[in-house]
């Protein structure tokens, strides 16, 4: 089926000509009132206006942060863990809603926003629902007298800065540990992004106590320093490249925070020689796994966007491969048969085509795609590219360098060695992917890949409980497991003496 | 560490300079980003507002603005010649833009442009 595009008569995401800020429970609008035009990336039409804020509205955040931080801090977890279910309640009751809103200014697949981000978003929020729950504080008894105690504290009010390739569940990863460990948040959405979390804000502001989660609109260079360099927020969690995150590592540092940071990745996707062991289900999901590169337009920052295939099955693997490829159904993300959607923006475009274009330079061959793709005229206005497999090697700059689009850079091995000598031959070390019928040496690679998560005859699965972070200058942290709590918590601890007598120093 | 020289900048990058100089009434800084989002642009910056450390490597100056680039990157990318240029769009991360509705792109230099060497 075909959704109505948001805001259309028929559509079921109802669009307001302008969307403020979100803050206190309540809509505000921008100390100085600036708005920008948000675009969908479909076809270059406008969605809303949306706030376009300084940083006089990120103190405003704050102060609505700050006024709720003790009653949320000091709610039980059993009070904050009903407030997330109901979070993740409305979430489900709107799904359909935030799905087709979340493709329409992401350009992402609505059978993908279907199946994936909106599910995995209320997911998220009920597995740390869960997680706070089951949390013990932990005791040592130091001596028979002296025990010490353990508890989790709220860190207060923190800064949240997310991406724009996952919009809602980018924020639900940040939102959920972060609210669980008893923080309340100032959550700035992406440039290109700003409009779907206030669609999530709408459906959860009744059952959302005022304060706790905040948004704020507006340029980085206004408000992102405002935020992340404010000595009124105990954490900063970014999502994004490298020199932001350089930045704030030294806002940081200046008010000795805590940050985390996730700064993408050039993951490896190996295909060892037994995949073609046999023509059966696990080559069908291999091949699969080859052609992910285009899940979310490879807007991903674990995109397996380098594939090593060894040299022994590389021309029948291929074969099969772009043949696949060749039948990736691009066009209107709202299209529930789309496969692939718009890059997010026009500056998104234009760096895949350059990166393209840095490839052909280098001597890569492009084996499919390589430029813009032709779709439907009323998309004409859209950011389109077609799936592109670029085989070369792995010292040029299309494997060396985050493209985050549709481009796969394909190259061979020779042995499990060369395997791992390349896989790691990377600046980052965010994903990897493996795939062996071998499960020795899936473990062994999957022990050897400098790398925060390797897939092992699987891709592009995020469920909540598995442990997401980079390795190198990917990142520092983790997300999306229980150990977010403590990412996300101060420790306090209480040293009791039971002993009635002195220690008779003084 | 230095190694000036290898930016170079469009002419409509320059003027995007010398208005951003002027609105500010003080120089600005670019940085060469990688990773995920906005990665592979050059993110605009007031001057001095990175810290910039022995790891950052110089590319040279453009009207008295400094363009960096992290050493690891530049051996990645090759210790190619890069031009400053222009594009539509907002920019992106904690960058300036480069005038209304523009930003900031890094290309590298085309062979044709090349010096020999």
């Amino acid at each position: 089926m075909i959704y109505t595009p948001p805001g259309r008569p028929g559509s079921i995401v109802s669009v307001a000509p302008r969307y403020e800020n979100f803050i206190g429970g309540k809509w505000l609008a921008p100390t100085e009132g600036h708005y920008r035009m948000d675009v969908s990336p479909v076809d270059g039409s406008d969605i809303a206006e949306v706030a376009s804020s300084t940083p006089a509205d990120v103190e405003l955040a704050l102060d609505a942060a700050h006024a709720a931080k003790d009653a949320w801090g000091g709610a039980s977890t059993t009070e904050r863990a009903a407030v997330l279910t109901a979070i993740a309640d409305a979430i489900t009751a709107n799904a359909e809603m935030l799905a087709v809103a979340e493709s329409w200014e992401n350009g992402k697949p609505v059978r993908e926003t279907l199946a994936a981000d909106i599910p995995l978003l209320a997911d998220h929020f009920r597995y740390f629902a869960a997680a706070i729950r089951a949390e013990e504080g932990r005791s040592t008894e130091v001596d028979s007298d002296l025990i010490a105690y353990h508890f989790r504290e709220p860190l207060g009010v923190v800064g949240q800065i997310i991406p724009f390739n996952f919009p809602l569940l980018m924020a639900g990863w940040k939102l959920a540990p972060a609210l669980a460990a008893g923080n309340c948040s100032v959550l700035k959405p992406a440039s290109p992004t700003p409009w779907s979390v206030l669609k999530l804000a709408e459906v959860i502001e009744n059952v959302v106590p005022p304060g706790v989660i905040n948004i704020v609109n507006g340029p980085g260079a206004e408000i992102g320093k405002a935020l992340a360099a404010n000595p009124r927020i105990q954490k900063i969690s970014f999502t994004g490249e490298t020199v932001t995150g350089r930045l704030i590592m030294q806002y940081a540092a200046q008010n000795l925070i805590p940050s985390t940071l996730e700064l993408g990745g050039k993951s490896p996707n190996i295909f060892f020689a037994d995949v073609m062991d046999h023509d059966d289900a696990f080559l069908d999901k291999a091949i699969e796994g080859f052609v992910l590169f285009a899940f979310n337009k490879g807007e991903v920052c674990t995109a397996p966007s380098r594939a090593l295939v060894h040299v022994d099955i590389y021309d029948e693997f291929m074969k099969r491969a772009l043949a696949r490829i060749a039948t990736i159904r691009e066009g209107d993300p709202l299209d529930t048969e789309t496969q692939l959607g718009p890059q997010v923006s026009v500056q998104q475009l234009d760096k895949i085509a350059s990166y393209v274009e840095i490839g052909r330079n280098e001597g890569a061959e492009v084996l499919i795609g390589g430029e813009r793709a032709t779709v439907a005229p009323e998309l004409q206005g859209g950011n389109y590219f077609q799936p592109t497999v670029l085989k070369g090697d792995n010292q040029m700059r299309v494997f060396q360098e985050e493209i985050f689009g549709p481009v796969l850079a394909v190259t061979t091995f020779t042995d499990d060695a060369d395997a791992l000598a390349i896989a790691n031959d990377t600046l980052y070390g965010l994903g990897a992917g493996v795939w062996t019928r071998d499960g020795n040496r899936a473990y062994r690679m999957g022990r050897g890949i400098k790398a925060g998560r390797v897939w092992t005859n699987c891709y592009h699965r995020y469920p909540a409980g598995a442990a997401f972070g980079g390795y190198k200058i990917s990142g520092i942290g983790r997300e999306n497991h229980q150990m977010m709590l403590d990412l996300y918590s101060q420790t306090k601890n209480l040293l009791v003496s039971y002993d009635d007598k002195p220690m008779g120093l003084f | 560490m230095t190694t000036p020289g290898r930016i170079s900048a469009t002419p409509a990058a320059r003027a995007a300079i010398s208005r951003l100089r002027a609105d500010r009434g003080a120089p600005v800084m670019f940085v060469q980003s990688g990773g995920c989002c906005a990665g592979s642009t050059p993110m605009c910056l007031p001057a001095g507002e990175l810290v910039v450390g022995d790891g950052d490597v110089l590319l040279g100056e453009i009207d008295g603005c400094p363009f960096y680039i992290d050493d690891a990157l530049d051996r990645a990318w090759h210790r190619g010649t890069h031009v400053l240029d222009v594009g539509p769009g907002e920019p992106e991360g904690f960058s300036l833009p480069a005038g209304h509705g523009l930003r900031f792109v890094t290309a590298p230099l085309p062979a044709t442009e090349r010096s020999t060497p």
